[in-house]
């Protein structure tokens, strides 16, 4: 069964070591700022004229690429000692809980990070905030889940960093298109009961998925 | 030497008689084989003779229901046998579950593209063009692509066993994403497919009926051919795993 406490430990593990190898999340920001600085760029002096449908898009094409980067370091680049240790030490259920919830929190800051910054270069034509952050966090949390166990399954491959995105991207799909049209609402400022369905849709399809994961992924780490 | 020939008449009957002594030689073959060919004659004469409601727009083109809608049917039941036996692997370790799984992935992918080509010749005569950026089409571009994914996942393990069980979490970590692609995200959207973003789907045209009496059996006929090729491979690759 979950072990709550385990889970704890896990992710606090995971913040540790995170904090104490540094260069990986400052790259993660910097990846986030400098995508976000060459759409400026490339679009040059008519930022103004951005139409919303493309701030949106293009806004969720950036996330995508980060999370598939930020989140493909959680088992690729682990060493193999240290995971035989951990496969000593916990249980797979405990490992990918924790890893889930941690990248959620990882990826949910990279977001706010991201939209700030997205906002102070090119502008912000949303008139719903709050929805537009819930949205976030919704898709912080959808990514991470996908993400996670995919990035399992391809650190278990040769060529890894090259299947991580095939693997992932036809999978994020369904999510994408769902995110892209609740933040087109929030920017349209529109009713919010008329993206309710697909806050719903969203979330059962993340719970379908960390119940998959949580499946699954014994399978997986048994090797 | 003998045996050999005879085998060869029974489409792989072999296996089951093997070299006990006493082969017992049928020169039958299945009956759902027969059945698969029976039904598919039928789909495809009945499917071009008899007569189908006459509507603006589809006119004739309403004749692709016995072949573009089959095509999915078939697709989805044996992505669904690939599933099972993926699960199946899991749990017993058996190469032959992980063949199953594998060809019939396979099938479902060229089930798949038929499907996809079927649609596209008849999105041409009744939308105007072969690909229009509905949502469902690009759903069921996007579908394929995960089982496209699969494929080249198997091909970057190396080892038969992690290849066989990595394989197996992918693909059932997939097909959910496949229900929701093909089957919720076009119901949300506005999408000209019939059946998707309140468009009338198959009811609607289904004015007496008859159109049943051959979609139905055609769902059978098509889905019995795509096993039947499933079968054979699956028996090719345990006959060459078996043999190196």
């Amino acid at each position: 069964m979950v072990n709550l406490r385990e889970i704890a430990a896990l992710v606090k593990k995971e913040a540790l070591l995170e904090w104490r190898q540094r260069y990986a999340l400052n790259g993660m920001m910097l990846y986030v700022g400098s995508t976000v600085f060459i759409c400026y760029l490339s679009f040059g002096i008519k930022t103004k004229q951005l139409v919303p449908a493309t701030w949106n898009a293009l806004f969720w094409i950036i996330l995508l690429f980060t999370a598939v980067n930020a989140i493909a370091k959680s088992f690729i680049q682990e060493r193999q000692g240290r995971n035989l240790y951990m496969y000593q030490l916990a249980s797979p259920q405990g490992i990918i809980l924790s890893k889930i919830l941690y990248n959620s929190l990882l990826m949910a800051l990279l977001s706010f990070i991201g939209y700030t910054f997205y906002t102070l270069v090119l502008g912000n034509p949303i008139e719903d905030q709050g929805l537009f952050i819930i949205n976030l966090l919704l898709g912080a949390f959808g990514f991470s889940t996908t993400l996670t166990m995919v990035s399992g399954i391809a650190s278990k491959a040769a060529n890894s960093s090259t299947l991580m995105t095939i693997l992932s991207i036809p999978v994020l799909v369904p999510m994408l298109l769902i995110l892209i049209k609740i933040s087109k609402n929030a920017i349209d400022g529109l009713e919010r009961s008329l993206v309710i369905d697909e806050v719903v849709i969203l979330m059962s399809v993340n719970m379908m998925l960390i119940a998959v994961s949580y499946l699954l992924f014994p399978y997986l780490w048994r090797s | 030497m003998q045996f050999l020939t005879f085998s060869f008449l029974t489409f792989g009957e072999a296996n089951k008689t093997g070299c006990s002594g006493n082969p017992k030689i049928t020169l039958i073959m299945k009956w759902w084989k027969i059945l698969g060919i029976v039904l598919l004659a039928y789909t495809i004469i009945a499917g071009f003779l008899v007569p189908a409601p006459r509507l603006d727009i589809t006119n004739e083109t309403i004749r692709n229901q016995y072949f573009h809608v089959p095509m999915w049917f078939a697709m989805m039941i044996i992505l669904l046998v690939s599933v099972i036996y993926s699960i199946k692997y899991l749990r017993s370790n058996k190469a032959e579950h992980d063949f199953i799984a594998v060809e019939s992935a396979n099938v479902g992918i060229l089930f798949g593209i038929l499907g996809i080509t079927t649609g596209m010749l008849w999105a041409q005569y009744t939308w105007g063009a072969f690909w229009n950026n509905d949502p469902k089409q690009t759903c069921a571009a996007i579908g394929l692509l995960v089982y496209f994914a699969y494929i080249v996942l198997r091909n970057s393990i190396e080892e038969e066993q992690t290849r066989a069980r990595i394989s197996a979490v992918y693909n059932i970590f997939a097909f959910p994403v496949l229900i929701a692609l093909l089957y919720v995200i076009p119901r949300y959207t506005d999408s000209l497919h019939p059946g998707n973003g309140g468009n009338p789907g198959f009811n609607m045209y289904d004015l007496d009926s008859k159109m049943r009496m051959i979609f139905y059996p055609a769902i059978i006929g098509w889905t019995l051919l795509g096993v039947w090729v499933m079968e054979m491979r699956y028996k090719l690759r345990k006959f060459e795993f078996y043999n190196n």
